[in-house]
């Protein structure tokens, strides 16, 4: 394996690396959402349920493009 | 330099899915993102289920159910009674002469049922220690993160009538 190779690498596992740090960060706003959501709801105030799944969905959306993109860095 | 994969390599599962046993038990980085993708997928699925049950969710009825007698109960005493359904049990004080309030019996931390302390003058749940105020249902101390719905009275000459629930 060349150096140019070597350095490539490298530098696919770092990309791959932040994706998934970026992953999990958006993993817990969506726990903490989810569970925010469910506790308002059983308070009987259902004024925030659709911008939390709208919200919900777009971080979602972002764990899908992260993913395909950890996927397919090299 | 592209960091992308290109399209002429092998294809992709004869990266992810090794042929060796030993190797199996290690679970590479792109598995645990997607993985991790699945998770966010079930929140999402989470959320929609909350939206679907807040939009279809009956709106509850409330009939008018007689609780008893004013008079019946000394002051400070309680009774207990079930409202709106025979399973939502509920508690009736008589805090003065002429002053009644009534409370779901259910604490909003984990469904234990509340007693009227006269001592405190307080809800108290004996589960976990989560107390009440007496005037308006709301948390005096405790885990419970909601007040007790409180229900709403009527007087028809003398008969109490449970005739809704205010959820705080």
């Amino acid at each position: 394996m060349t150096n140019l190779e070597r350095s490539k690498q490298r530098r696919g596992l770092v990309a791959i690396d932040g994706a998934m740090v970026l992953i999990v960060i958006l993993l817990i706003i969506q726990i903490w959402l989810l569970s925010a959501t469910l506790e308002t709801f059983l308070a009987g105030h259902t004024g925030a349920v659709l911008q939390a799944a709208i919200f919900s969905g777009l971080v979602f959306l972002g764990c899908l493009a992260l993913s395909l993109f950890a996927t397919r860095v090299d | 330099m592209s960091l992308l994969r290109s399209a002429s390599r092998e294809p992709l599962w004869k990266e992810e899915f090794s042929v060796f046993t030993s190797d199996e038990r290690y679970v590479t980085r792109r598995q645990f993102a997607k993985f991790l993708t699945l998770v966010s997928l079930g929140m999402f699925v989470g959320n929609l289920w909350v939206l679907a049950k807040a939009y279809f969710a009956k709106t509850p009825s409330f009939p008018s159910v007689e609780v008893g007698e004013a008079g019946e109960i000394p002051v400070r005493g309680v009774k207990l009674f079930t409202y709106p359904t025979p399973k939502d049990h509920c508690i009736l004080i008589r805090t003065g002469e002429d002053e009644y309030v009534a409370y779901s019996q259910k604490c909003t931390h984990l469904s234990c049922a509340v007693y009227f302390s006269a001592k405190d003058d307080r809800l108290e749940c004996p589960c976990h220690q989560g107390f009440f105020s007496v005037r308006d249902g709301s948390v005096l101390q405790g885990p419970p993160p909601r007040p007790l719905p409180k229900i709403t009275l009527e007087r028809n000459g003398a008969t109490l009538l449970a005739v809704g629930v205010k959820e705080s």
